[in-house]
C-alpha cells in the first residue's frame, strides 16, 4: 500500500501552494476593529460614563466584582445553545423559576447555609433537566424560531409560576413556615429574605476546603483512571496524576504557618488573587512548553505561552505601583463562586472537545450535513437546552444566595434579558460566543449598569432620569449589539462577474 | 473485469403518481471501472441515484421495481446510512463540507475518533475526548491517497473551490470499506485545471479498486476518463457500451434522439424575420443568479420571430431573463429595440414593453391566494395605470372593467375555471400557467419571454399552450422568447434555438439541426469541431 501511494502521488500532478494573502499589520488592526466594533463601542461607552458619574475607578472595581461573581454563572450558561446554532437562550428564565422553587422549599423547610443550597440545588437540578428536556422539544418543532419561541416561553413559564407560588403552594399544598404565606390568604409573600439561614452560603466558603474538596475529586478521577488503565494494560494517567500532586502540593502549603491565613479566607483580596493568577499563569506556561519538548507540534506556538506569562507578570508588577494598588487594595473576590465560574469557563473549552461536543458544533453549523454525516440532529438540540438550562438553574442559586433576598414574583423576571445583554456587549453574536466575549461581555455590561444611573443622574440633574437610564442601558444594549451584528452579516460579497 | 460486478441495478422502473420516470432500466459497474451516466434532464439519472441512495423521496412514493445487487450479494436501501454502510458514496454537486471546520474536522464529521474518559464510563461514548491526532493521520491518509497534500488543519472555508471538492471527496474515501463512488456533475462548479485534476484524481481512486458512477453533462470528459457508459433518455435505456466502441457524436445522437413535430412548418408559413430590425439584444450580458449564471453572453433576437434558449439545468438560460427583468443583479447591456434597459431598476423592463412568465410559477408567478381576475390583472394595473378608477386622490381598482377582461382572457386561453373569483391556487398546473400567460398578455407586450412554458403540465395542455404562443406570434406579429429545459417543444415551434452552456450561447442552431449537434451543444462542443477531429484521426 505505501509503495502503491507513492507511485499515486508522483502520477498525480501537485496542486499550487495554497496562496494566503499576506496581511499588513494595517489592515490587520483594521479588520479586527471592525469584528469587535460592537465590544469596542461599549468599551468607549464605559469610559465616558465612569469619567462623567465621577465615580472612582476603585469604587467602580469593586462593585463590578461582586457582580461578576453573582452574574457570571448565568451569562456563561447562554453559550452551549449559541453553539448548537438554538441562538440566543432567552428561555433561561426556566431554569432561574426552578432555583427559586429550589431555594423556597430549602428555605420553606428551614434548612441553612450549605444543607439549604444542597437542598436547593438537588431540588433545582432534576427540574432543570425536565423543563430544558421540554424546552428542547418543543424548539425542535420550531427551528429557526428558538429565540422568540424561548421569550415567549418565558413569559408562559412565569405565569405557571405564579400560579403555583400564589394559589396553590399555600392554598393546596401545605407551607410549613408560616410567615412565608401572605397575612390573611393563601399564597407566598412578595419577598423571600435569605438573611440568616442561605444568605453567602457559597460566598462563605473558605478555599481552603475549596481545595480540600479538589484533591478529592482529583484522587477519586485518578483512582478510577488508574484501575481502569491497568486493567486495560495501558500506560498510568500521567496527566491527572501530576495535576493531583499539584493539587495536593498546594493544599499541602496551606499548613505552612505564614501562609495559612492568606488560605483560611473566603474573600481572597484582588490583591492576591492577581498573585495566585500570576502563578497559575506561570504553571500553565510551563506545563505547556514541557508537553511540546515530550510531543511536539508543529502549531506550537511558543511566543503565545510567553506572551501568557508576561502579561501575568506584568499584572503582579502593577500591584507595586502605588496609583494601581490604590484603585485595587480594597477590592476583593469570593472564592467559591469565582472558582465555580472558571470552572465553568474550563468546562465550555473541556466540552467543545469531547464528541458531543463536536457534533454540536457540526448542528450548529448546519443540521443538513449534520443529519448526512449520522448525527442525530433533535437529540444533541434536546441535550444543548438540557445543559443550558440546568446551568441557569444553578447560576441562578449562586445569584440569589449572594443577593440575600429575592422578590418572589419578580427575580427570575429579567434574567435572560440581561445575561443576553452582557454577552452580547461583548461581541458576542447569535451565532458565535465564546468565553472571553462572556467574561469582557460581563464586565463591560455590569461597569455600565452601575454608573448608567449617577452618569445620567449628573448629566441631566435628575435622579429619576439616572434610574431609567439603567432599563434604557440594558433593553438599548441588545438592540444595538444585535443591530450591529445584522450590519456585518449583510455585507455581502462582491459579485464575482468576469469583465 | 474479475468477480462480481459491485453494483448491479436490475430491470429498474420507478413510477412517480402514475407518472414513469424509470422504465426497465440496468446499470452495471465492476470494480476499478469509472462508468459514466449521461443524458439529458429528466432522463431519470437522478432518480436511479435515488433508488441506489435508498432516498425518501423513493420509498415515501411507493417504492420502485427491480433488483439491486451489491458484490453478488441482493440487497434493499432502504435510507442513505443502509447505503453507506454498503460501502455506497456520493460527492455532492454543492459540497456538504462546514467552512469554520478544518479539513481534518469535515472529513471525520460524524465519525470523529475519540478516548474514552472517566465521564464516557457513565454517559456512553458521546462524552469521548477527540483524538485529534489520531483523526488528523486519518485525515493525511485519506488525502495521499487521492494525491493530495494539503495541511489537515487549514479551514475548510478559505480554501479554493477545487480544494473543497477534493476534501469531499476524501471524506468518502476515509469512511471504512468504501466500494463506490458516486459523482454528481463534479467538474461543473471546477475551473479547467481543476477540472483536469479531478478527473485525474478519480481514476486514482478506480486503480485502487473502488467503482464509480460519473454523471456528468460533458461529454470530452466522458470520453478522456470513463470505461464505459450508460445512456438513458426519458427514463428508458437506450445504450450500454465500452466508450472505445462509440464516438461522442454517436452518444451525442443517443442522448436526444427523439421524434419532432412541428407545430409551425418552416416551409408553409412564409416567415420573414427582419434580420435589420432587432427586437432584444444582449451584449456581454452576465447575471448573478445562484445556480443560473450567466457569464458575459452575447445574443440577438429579431422582431418577429419565436427565438429559443435551450441547454442543460444550471447552465444560465433561466439567467437571462430574471437579468433583463431586474430580479437578479445583472451587468452589461440589455437592448430593447434599440433602446438600453436600466437593469438595477425593478420593472425597467416591464415598462419597455418585455412581458415575462416565470419559470417559477407558484413562488413569483402567481399570487396563489388571490383570484384568477386579481392575478390577470395585477401588472397591468402597476405598470400601466389600467383597471383602475380615480377618485380624488385615491387609485380604486375598476372591478366592473377588470372583471369582463378577465372573463375575455379565460375564453381566450380556455381557462378551465368556476369563474374570475376562483383562487389561482386550486387551479391546476396547465391552468395556472394560462393564468401567467393571461396576465402577461395584458401588459399587451412587445416581447414577451415565457420560461419553462410547460413544465409540470400535462400533455394536452403543453400543446395548447405552445399552440397559443404560436397563434400569437403569427396573428400579432409579437416577439417571443422561450426559455425551456425541453428540447423537443423548442424544436417543434421555435425559428432559431440557442444552445446555452457554462453561461454563454454554445451555438445558435436551427430546428431541424441534427440530433448530435444539439447534444454535442449542451456538453459545450460543436459538431463541426469534433467531425473535423474525427476527419484528423
Amino acid at each position: 500500500m505505501k509503495n502503491n501511494n507513492d507511485m499515486n502521488q508522483s502520477v498525480v500532478s501537485q496542486p499550487d501552494v495554497i496562496v494566503m494573502q499576506p496581511e499588513t499589520p494595517m489592515q490587520k488592526t483594521l479588520s479586527w476593529i471592525f469584528e469587535n466594533k460592537v465590544m469596542l463601542m461599549f468599551v468607549a461607552l464605559c469610559v465616558g460614563a465612569v469619567a462623567v458619574s465621577g465615580n472612582t475607578v476603585g469604587f467602580v472595581l469593586g462593585n463590578v466584582l461582586v457582580r461578576f461573581g453573582r452574574n457570571g454563572f448565568t451569562v456563561l450558561s447562554l453559550l452551549i445553545p449559541v453553539l448548537a446554532g438554538m441562538g440566543l437562550n432567552f428561555s433561561i428564565v426556566i431554569g432561574a423559576i426552578a432555583a427559586q422553587t429550589g431555594l423556597f422549599f430549602a428555605v420553606d423547610w428551614g434548612l441553612t447555609g450549605m444543607t439549604g443550597m444542597l437542598v436547593a440545588f438537588l431540588i433545582t437540578t432534576p427540574l432543570t433537566m425536565l423543563f430544558g428536556f421540554g424546552v428542547g422539544r418543543l424548539f425542535n418543532k420550531m427551528k429557526g424560531a428558538e429565540m422568540i419561541a424561548g421569550l415567549i416561553l418565558g413569559f408562559f413559564a412565569d405565569g405557571l409560576y405564579q400560579l403555583f407560588f400564589l394559589y396553590i403552594l399555600g392554598g393546596l399544598l401545605p407551607v410549613r413556615t408560616n410567615n412565608l404565606i401572605i397575612p390573611g390568604g393563601i399564597g407566598i409573600k412578595n419577598t423571600i429574605d435569605l438573611t440568616g439561614n442561605m444568605k453567602y452560603a457559597l460566598d462563605l466558603v473558605k478555599l481552603v476546603d475549596l481545595l480540600l474538596v479538589l484533591v478529592a475529586l482529583l484522587a477519586v478521577i485518578a483512582v478510577i483512571q488508574t484501575v481502569v488503565r491497568l486493567k486495560n494494560k495501558q500506560s498510568l494517567p500521567l496527566k491527572t496524576l501530576i495535576l493531583l500532586v499539584l493539587v495536593a502540593l498546594v493544599y499541602g502549603l496551606t499548613f505552612v504557618p505564614g501562609l495559612s491565613d492568606y488560605f483560611r479566607t473566603d474573600r481572597l483580596p484582588l490583591v492576591n488573587a492577581i498573585e495566585m493568577g500570576m502563578a497559575m499563569a506561570i504553571v500553565y506556561a510551563l506545563w505547556k512548553i514541557i508537553a511540546n519538548r515530550v510531543n511536539p507540534d508543529k502549531r506550537f506556538k511558543l511566543g503565545r505561552y510567553l506572551i501568557i506569562v508576561a502579561v501575568a507578570v506584568g499584572l503582579f508588577a502593577l500591584t507595586y505601583v502605588p496609583f494601581f494598588y490604590d484603585v485595587i487594595k480594597s477590592s476583593s473576590i469570593a472564592v467559591l463562586p469565582f472558582a465555580l465560574i472558571a470552572g465553568l469557563c474550563v468546562f465550555n473549552q473541556v466540552f467543545l472537545s469531547t464528541r458531543l461536543g463536536q457534533n454540536m458544533r457540526t448542528v450548529g453549523q448546519s443540521q443538513v450535513i449534520a443529519n448526512a454525516s449520522g448525527i442525530h440532529v433533535d437529540r444533541v438540540r434536546v441535550i444543548a437546552m438540557i445543559m443550558s438550562t440546568v446551568l441557569a438553574g444553578w447560576g441562578q442559586l449562586i445569584y440569589l444566595q449572594n443577593l440575600g433576598t429575592f422578590a418572589t414574583y419578580g427575580a427570575h423576571l429579567q434574567v435572560g434579558q440581561f445575561a443576553i445583554a452582557a454577552l452580547l456587549v461583548g461581541g458576542a453574536s447569535v451565532q458565535k460566543a465564546t468565553n472571553k466575549q462572556a467574561i469582557t461581555g460581563i464586565i463591560l455590561f455590569h461597569t455600565l449598569f452601575i454608573v448608567a444611573p449617577e452618569a445620567g443622574a449628573k448629566l441631566f440633574n435628575n435622579a429619576m432620569i439616572g434610574e431609567y437610564f439603567r432599563v434604557f442601558v440594558s433593553y438599548g444594549v441588545i438592540a444595538l449589539s444585535l443591530a450591529m451584528h445584522a450590519w456585518q452579516r449583510k455585507k455581502k460579497p462582491e459579485l464575482e462577474l468576469p469583465k | 473485469m474479475d468477480g462480481p460486478p459491485i453494483l448491479s441495478m436490475k430491470g429498474i422502473s420507478k413510477e412517480y403518481f402514475g407518472n414513469r420516470v424509470l422504465k426497465d432500466v440496468d446499470l452495471v459497474v465492476g470494480p476499478g471501472e469509472i462508468h459514466a451516466l449521461v443524458g439529458e434532464n429528466g432522463a431519470g439519472k437522478s432518480t436511479l441515484m435515488n433508488i441506489l441512495f435508498g432516498m425518501p423521496v423513493i420509498h415515501t412514493t411507493g417504492g420502485f421495481e427491480g433488483e439491486v445487487e451489491i458484490a453478488g450479494q441482493a440487497v434493499k436501501i432502504m435510507n442513505p446510512h443502509e447505503a453507506m454502510d454498503h460501502g455506497i458514496g456520493m460527492v455532492h454537486q454543492e459540497f456538504m463540507l462546514i467552512p469554520d471546520f478544518t479539513i481534518a474536522e469535515n472529513i471525520k464529521v460524524g465519525r470523529e475518533i475519540g478516548t474514552p474518559t472517566v465521564f464516557s464510563k457513565i454517559l456512553g461514548p458521546s462524552m469521548d475526548i477527540l483524538d485529534r491526532e489520531a483523526m488528523s493521520r486519518d485525515a493525511k491518509k485519506a488525502l495521499s491517497r487521492i494525491g493530495m497534500n494539503i495541511e489537515d488543519y487549514v479551514k475548510v472555508a478559505g480554501l479554493p473551490i477545487g480544494y473543497k471538492q477534493f476534501v469531499e471527496i476524501a471524506r468518502e474515501i476515509d469512511k471504512t470499506g468504501i466500494k463506490l463512488l458516486v459523482f454528481d456533475e463534479p467538474t461543473a462548479v471546477l475551473a479547467e485545471s481543476e477540472a483536469e485534476r479531478l478527473l485525474e484524481i478519480m481514476k486514482l481512486i478506480a486503480d485502487q479498486g473502488i467503482a464509480i458512477i460519473f454523471i456528468t453533462h460533458r461529454l470530452d470528459e466522458v470520453m478522456a476518463i470513463a470505461d464505459s457508459l450508460t445512456i438513458l433518455r426519458d427514463g428508458e435505456l437506450v445504450e450500454r457500451s465500452s466508450t472505445r466502441d462509440m464516438t461522442v457524436v454517436e452518444i451525442a445522437a443517443k442522448m436526444i434522439g427523439r421524434k419532432v413535430e412541428r407545430l409551425v412548418d418552416l416551409g408553409d408559413t412564409c416567415r420573414v424575420c427582419d434580420q435589420e430590425n432587432v427586437a432584444l439584444e444582449l451584449n456581454n450580458f452576465s447575471v448573478d443568479m445562484p445556480g443560473e449564471q450567466v457569464k458575459g453572453m452575447n445574443a440577438s433576437v429579431y422582431k418577429g420571430e419565436i427565438f429559443g434558449f435551450g441547454g442543460l439545468a444550471g447552465q444560465g438560460k433561466i439567467g437571462i431573463i430574471n437579468g433583463i427583468m431586474g430580479l437578479f443583479p445583472a451587468e452589461g447591456d440589455a437592448l430593447v429595440f434599440g433602446e438600453k434597459l436600466r437593469l438595477e431598476r425593478l420593472g425597467d423592463a416591464l415598462k419597455h414593453d418585455v412581458a415575462f412568465v416565470s419559470e417559477d410559477r407558484r413562488g413569483v408567478g402567481l399570487l396563489l391566494n388571490e383570484s384568477i381576475e386579481r392575478n390577470i390583472v395585477f401588472s397591468a394595473m402597476q405598470v400601466h395605470n389600467q383597471f383602475l378608477r380615480r377618485i380624488g386622490p385615491m387609485k380604486m381598482i375598476n372591478r366592473k372593467k377588470a372583471k369582463k377582461h378577465a372573463i375575455d382572457m379565460i375564453k381566450l386561453l380556455d381557462i378551465r375555471c368556476t369563474g374570475p373569483q376562483q383562487k389561482t391556487g386550486s387551479l391546476s398546473g396547465g391552468n395556472q400557467q394560462k393564468v401567467c400567460l393571461a396576465r402577461a398578455l395584458t401588459l399587451n407586450p412587445k416581447i414577451l419571454v415565457v420560461a419553462e412554458p410547460t413544465r409540470g403540465i400535462d400533455i394536452g395542455a403543453k400543446k395548447l399552450v405552445l399552440e397559443h404562443l404560436v397563434k400569437m406570434n403569427v396573428d400579432e406579429g409579437m416577439t417571443i422568447v422561450i426559455i425551456s429545459s425541453e428540447l423537443v417543444e423548442l424544436r417543434s415551434i421555435c425559428d432559431r434555438i440557442a444552445i446555452v452552456s457554462e453561461g454563454k450561447v454554445e451555438e445558435i442552431l436551427p430546428p431541424d439541426a441534427s440530433d448530435a449537434a444539439f447534444g454535442l451543444a449542451m456538453s459545450g462542443m460543436s459538431l463541426a469541431g469534433v467531425e473535423g477531429e474525427v476527419k484528423d484521426e
